[in-house]
């Protein structure tokens, strides 16, 4: 071989190198469930689904709002909102995006087996003003409307229809339809390739109306499960991002040199929901009566749970004991009401006792295990602690794929939830968590039905008070109304840990999302 | 040892001559082949003193445990994975350290054990008795019957064992949408002897083939001895050595089944482990150093399978004619 043609081979070699694709290998604990983004109000699915599917409003990597479908919103009236729409903008298949679109999507979002009824609720009607324009009426003046819109994504109202997709997949029944397995959206990655609990490939969406920050070109999303495996995973390179990463294994990672682990508080907050409707519970030892409904037997569970304990031992101190509902960081977190009831298992025996259960009782308590961080471990000592006082859990822990729709039926009588208001408000919490369910979106996670009148009320207060102390005064009687109540147990607030490559550089948001968009990967 | 000295002390010839009672079973057993090639083969005494202590521990848990890891109220979480004993953060409360949940390993190794092994023995336990009576039926009736019971084997063989047990795990959990105790219990029974039992229909229906066209079949047959009868009484008890042998082969496959099931979480409940789910938790914390909780679980395992297996290799060594 002469000088000319090595010299000739490597140039070319060289090209190749350049033009080869970036790829990012992901790793989640659990897959997305569909890739219908109106089919599931859960952070995986609607961060993954956010990277195809696009909303108006968006977020910045300070959690300010920016826009993105719109170009800015105004307000008309006190419940009148003006859209003005993005020209130019065209879904992955080429039709283009417009005022249709948007007037449809909220209609589907709004409609039968969609999980995003929690947003959709305060608005009354969504009207076409022209192409790009559109106008969104509350029922009452609604000061968050564009911090609720985020999640919300704009769907094709062709494609939709061509697809028969128009209707939301039902996770509740197990309704699917093509939107479960294709996708058509706006945003800067399009789906390439979807095999449910194995692998979903994006690809770089070319014709994206928008600059892309980073540099990936492909993304490869695979669930595994188990926290030895995904970690192993990370240490051999078989993927470069992976979250979360167990508590145990942070050190490990570290440890391992090419690696990092971006801890963070995140606004998740962990509690356990009980029913509080039913007058028998499904699944209990108790006949005739729900135990749950006496409010001393939620408070002794309360002060049965040793909060300081799981805090150190089941997640090694990468915790935030907590007192309510929302975290720190969320708007309407009120510091000085954020002390627990204190850890007392005599208190709680003699409150079990007083309600009449002096021997306790026996309850069925649902837990997921590859949710949340050390999601199974906490039911357990859950479960240990109650046992202290007589009561029996017959604990079943399963996989989201499952629990989700079971609970979501409220086929439960005693749950654990983790959650983190899309709004990084605490009206979302209190609409959707805690306000009594209703058919429109109300209390939708609500799961136990906790109801009273006094907390809905407030919380219709709330999301019309324009003036934002007089607000924060509303949250903060709502939130005592509950906490007297014991309504719920708020557990904690998790950390989020996610272990990467250190060739990767991203933005980690205190919501756990990962927008693939803000992702480097930087050759070596 | 009398029954055996005092059967060798007759030697035959005076026992033509003086008419000794004729020895008893033990003694028949004692001075058998089978008690000489036992006698004789080291493995098979080890495993036997192994697989003795290990269901003398899981029997008798209760009494020898430490602890009892399946009653929540004694937990202590606080003491949660604290390493072996001999280990400087170790305590002498729990000799082999404990769980992420504050449980004695020990005493979760032979309560999981019980658990294991009850699991293995009924699952097998049902498995003859499906398997032994669809394979004499099969072999005895024959036609139809036959080929309609071997194409079902068939049907069950096709797929691996793990597939059909979670399958049917999962039917019997929809079934019973909130089965604890004993209920879970019995369909994860169910799902494994419903996979194992495909194995003896087999044994059985080749060995009943052979039977069947023997002279004291033909002979029973003859004076009117009735079909059930002829199997019950006299092919089954010829049928049934490679029968034994294979149970004690399938008692750890069984057990392996179970903690491969409860591994993937549709076994037992996290309250009350089993070794395969000990082994499971255990797995998540092999990276940050802490060993203790897979591996005691894991050997445990691997000794219990293990013994019960190498008596099944020794049975079947010593119980076949052509291999002497």
């Amino acid at each position: 071989m002469n000088f000319k043609t090595t010299l000739l081979a490597t140039a070319m070699a060289l090209t190749c190198a350049v033009a080869q694709a970036v790829t990012l290998r992901v790793a989640n604990a659990g897959d997305v469930q569909s890739m219908d983004p109106h089919s599931l109000n859960e952070t995986l699915q609607l961060s993954f689904t956010a990277s195809v599917y696009e909303a108006l409003v968006g977020r910045g990597k300070d959690m300010a709002l920016k826009p993105l479908l719109a170009t800015k919103w105004s307000q008309t009236s006190p419940t009148v909102w003006r859209f003005e729409l993005r020209k130019g903008v065209k879904f992955h298949d080429g039709t283009p995006f417009d005022a249709d679109d948007v007037v449809f999507s909220f209609k589907r979002a709004a409609g039968d087996g969609s999980d995003m009824k929690g947003v959709t609720a305060p608005i009354k009607a969504v009207r076409k003003v022209d192409a790009s324009t559109v106008e969104i009426e509350t029922g009452a003046p609604f000061p968050i409307l564009p911090d609720t819109l985020t999640t919300l994504a704009i769907m094709s109202h062709k494609w939709c229809e061509e697809n028969k997709a128009e209707k939301p997949v039902d996770r509740r029944k197990g309704v699917e339809n093509t939107a479960s397995f294709k996708a058509n959206g706006t945003g800067p990655y399009r789906l390439k390739e979807r095999q449910p609990s194995t692998r979903t490939v994006l690809v770089r969406n070319f014709n994206y109306w928008d600059k892309v920050e980073g540099n990936v070109d492909e993304v490869v999303f695979t669930p595994i499960g188990n926290d030895a495996t995904r970690v192993a995973a990370l240490l051999s390179g078989e993927i470069d991002v992976m979250e979360p990463v167990p508590l145990q294994d942070v050190e490990r990672v570290k440890s391992s040199g090419n690696l990092t682990v971006l801890q963070g508080a995140e606004l998740r907050t962990i509690f356990l929901g009980m029913d509080q409707k039913r007058d028998e519970l499904l699944f209990s030892n108790v006949k005739g009566k729900n135990p749950f409904k006496d409010k001393r037997v939620r408070q002794a569970f309360y002060q049965a749970i040793d909060i300081e304990a799981i805090k150190s031992r089941v997640m090694r101190n990468a915790s935030t004991p907590t007192a309510e509902m929302v975290g720190p960081g969320v708007r309407g977190f009120q510091p000085d009401m954020n002390k627990r009831l204190p850890y007392d298992v005599e208190a709680a025996k003699k409150l079990l006792a007083e309600a009449g259960y002096p021997s306790g009782f026996e309850v069925a308590m649902n837990c997921p295990n590859d949710r949340y961080v050390n999601d199974a471990a906490i039911c357990q000592a859950v479960a240990a602690n109650l046992a202290r006082i007589g009561v029996k859990i017959n604990l079943q822990t399963e996989t989201k794929n499952t629990y989700f729709p079971k609970i979501l039926r409220r086929d439960t009588s005693f749950y654990l939830l983790g959650w983190v208001p899309a709004t990084v408000d605490s009206h979302d919490a209190m609409y959707s968590l805690i306000a009594s369910p209703t058919d429109k979106g109300q209390g939708q996670f609500n799961l136990g039905a906790y109801s009273n009148p006094k907390f809905d009320e407030l919380t219709a207060k709330v999301q019309s008070e324009i003036d934002d102390k007089k607000r924060n005064e509303l949250i903060r009687e709502a939130f005592k109304v509950h906490q007297d109540d014991i309504g719920h147990i708020p557990l904690h607030q998790q950390s989020l840990a996610w272990g990467l490559n250190k060739k990767v550089s991203l933005v980690q948001l205190p919501d756990n999302r990962m927008f693939f968009k803000w992702i480097t990967v930087n050759s070596k | 040892m009398t029954p055996v000295q005092e059967s060798t002390a007759a030697p035959l010839v005076t026992a033509a001559a003086t008419v000794l009672p004729a020895p008893g079973a033990w003694a028949r057993f004692f001075d058998g082949d089978l008690w000489y090639s036992f006698r004789t083969s080291p493995v098979a005494v080890g495993a036997t003193l192994v697989a003795f202590v290990c269901v003398f521990c899981a029997l008798f848990a209760e009494v020898v445990a430490p602890h009892n890891p399946f009653d929540l109220a004694t937990l202590e979480l606080t003491d949660a994975r604290l390493p072996p004993a001999w280990e400087a953060e170790g305590s002498r409360k729990y000799l082999l350290g404990t769980d992420d949940q504050g449980r004695d390993i020990l005493s979760a190794l032979m309560y999981g054990a019980r658990l294991s092994l009850l699991v293995g023995l009924a699952s097998v336990l049902m498995s003859v008795i499906l398997g032994v009576a669809l394979g004499l039926l099969a072999g005895f009736v024959g036609g139809r019957t036959d080929a309609f019971i071997m194409r079902v084997c068939d049907t069950m063989l096709a797929f691996p064992a793990i597939l059909v047990a979670l399958l049917i795990n999962g039917v019997g959990h929809a079934v019973f949408p909130q089965a604890h105790g004993w209920l879970a219990f019995a369909v994860l029974v169910l799902a494994i002897s419903l996979t194992g039992w495909v194995q003896y229909a087999r044994t059985v229906r080749g060995s009943t083939l052979v039977e069947r066209n023997k002279e004291y079949v033909q002979a029973a047959r003859v004076i009117g001895v009735a079909p059930l009868r002829i199997m019950r009484r006299h092919v089954l008890p010829n049928v049934l050595g490679p029968v034994l042998i294979l149970a004690t082969i399938q008692v750890p496959a069984a057990i392996i089944l179970e903690a491969t099931l409860s591994y993937l979480g549709v076994g037992v409940p996290p309250t009350s482990p089993s070794l395969g789910t000990l082994i499971r938790v255990g797995q998540d914390f092999l990276f940050s150093g802490e060993w203790w909780i897979t591996i005691f679980p894991g050997l445990m395992l691997v000794m219990i399978a293990l013994s019960v297996n190498l008596l099944g290799d020794w049975l079947r060594d010593a119980l076949n004619p052509r291999l002497r």
